[in-house]
């Protein structure tokens, strides 16, 4: 089977920090993978590239057969354009860890409007599919609330639905518990193991949630120093790595959790 | 009182005849500052283009403009202007006037547009990027619905400071109240009575929208809360 994405010698700097140090990765399609490690190491980079919120400084980035980041343009590679970044990054999806909601949309049209500007839906049929995907996010009876009287939980379950709607092939999940209240977490983990477990989509999730990242990757990345520096099932990448670092890293987070 | 000094007859007299102006005085104000208001959106149009050494002359031009005061401006396009070789040409006082206010207080408001826009967080343009916006859909959908309401009682605050230069148009001619009530004074060597009127109806026009605008600075203050109660908490 073809990746559907590949990172060939990715690097990222930012001024003087070289945050990526030659990323190689691919990801297939319905793959579910964990990207874990310390703060610092450049998870969310990872991600961030791929979503074009940031640009790689070297390396490149294949999204289904299409380099991302550049464009061929009379025989010549060219820095892409925007043009040229939206027709790529058209199958990708992202949530955020501050679920980054349209404080002045009611969460309805939060997902409705997306739908209507971007995949040309008739307003009746965008609200139709936004209902369906706020219904099995469990916030059926909000439609017509603002985020701001939402709870974290609440409104991150919205931006996953939001995020859904756009029907992603690829979506990547930036520590989207990580700016919520400990009660509020089980109730969005709840959604992506729903996701994980009966979505087609491949599914890249950074992420503080050690015990959760394991039970549903296919997958565990562990970054170390801008590197992947393990890369396995979880239990290949828990029990059988020798690693210090990722040893150290294990029994850091054992103890902080426990 | 001493009527020696004030006569309420006179002030009646003059009255409807200073009311005259105000048509002008506030003609002007209002497209002054429709002036104003797209002009202030090409400086930030003009500013965002990628070239380098253009933005930096767009830069010192704006800024020449906002630290000259508004009445050189004015004596300049309605004196200089017309000598000036290629380009020049002469306008009516009115125009003049208009040109001059409106392009100085674009300087100004171009400033606020760019402060509703840098309210936006940076948050807000990655849900877009992720979403798949296009840059037209981005900005008409997601930043500009967010960063103009909360310049609304800034923009206000600078109608009713134009509103105020307004009278500096006197100087080239054009008739608004305030050179209505000096020639009243000159023909019957009576002063305080017009232009007491003047500040009069400055004051009556002027307070009240004051006023208005702190009321719509609450208002955007509070906005995403009156939503809430509107659609109603559980909990």
């Amino acid at each position: 089977m073809e990746p559907i994405v590949k990172y060939d010698d990715v690097h990222k700097s930012f001024g003087d920090t070289h945050v990526l140090k030659g990323i190689n990765l691919d990801i297939y399609p319905s793959e579910k993978i964990a990207i874990i490690g310390p703060s610092g190491s450049g998870k969310t980079t990872i991600i961030r590239l791929l979503m074009t919120l940031e640009e790689p400084t070297d390396g490149d980035i294949i999204v289904a057969g299409e380099n991302l980041w550049k464009m061929e343009v009379g025989g010549k590679k060219k820095r892409a354009n925007e043009k040229h970044l939206r027709s790529v990054r058209k199958d990708i999806g992202m949530v955020f860890q501050h679920f980054n909601l349209f404080p002045h949309k009611t969460i309805l049209d939060n997902c409705v409007m997306p739908l209507v500007k971007v995949k040309k839906y008739k307003k009746k049929e965008a609200e139709e599919e936004a209902r369906r995907m706020l219904d099995r996010v469990g916030l059926g009876d909000k439609y017509d609330a603002y985020p701001a009287n939402l709870s974290g939980g609440q409104k991150q379950r919205v931006a996953m639905a939001r995020a859904l709607v756009m029907k992603p092939k690829i979506m990547l999940f930036d520590e989207v518990t990580s700016a919520l209240d400990p009660e509020l977490v089980g109730e969005v983990l709840e959604v992506i193991r729903d996701l994980a477990e009966h979505d087609e989509m491949a599914m890249v999730l950074v992420t503080h949630e050690m015990d959760f990242a394991l039970e549903i990757a296919d997958r565990v990345l562990f970054l170390d120093d801008g590197v992947i520096a393990e890369s396995g099932t979880a239990e290949e990448v828990i029990n059988q790595s020798e690693n210090p670092r990722l040893q150290d890293f294990l029994k850091r987070f054992r103890n902080s959790s426990s | 009182m001493n009527s020696q000094y004030w006569s309420w007859e006179t002030f009646l007299e003059a009255f409807p005849i200073i009311l005259e102006g105000l048509k002008i005085t506030l003609g002007l104000t209002v497209v002054s500052y429709l002036l104003a208001m797209l002009a202030g959106f090409i400086w930030l149009v003009l500013e965002a283009t990628p070239w380098r050494p253009f933005n930096l002359i767009i830069y010192w031009v704006r800024e020449f403009i906002r630290s000259t005061p508004p009445i050189v401006q004015i004596f300049f396009l309605y004196f200089a202007w017309p000598m000036v070789p290629y380009v020049g040409m002469s306008f009516t006082p009115f125009v003049a006037a208009m040109l001059a206010l409106g392009i100085h207080f674009s300087t100004y408001i171009s400033e606020v547009y760019r402060s509703g826009i840098d309210s936006v967080e940076k948050g807000q343009r990655e849900a877009s990027t992720a979403l798949n916006l296009s840059t037209k859909d981005r900005w008409l959908n997601v930043i500009l619905p967010q960063a103009l309401p909360p310049t609304i009682p800034m923009l206000g605050n600078y109608l009713i400071i134009l509103f105020k230069e307004v009278p500096l148009a006197a100087t080239i001619g054009v008739v608004g109240i305030l050179s209505i009530a000096r020639s009243y004074g000159a023909q019957t060597w009576s002063y305080i009575e017009p232009l007491t009127i003047v500040a009069l109806l400055f004051l009556l026009l002027s307070y009240p929208s004051a006023l208005l605008i702190n009321k719509l600075e609450g208002k955007m203050n509070r906005r995403f809360d009156k939503k809430q109660k509107k659609v109603g908490v559980s909990e």
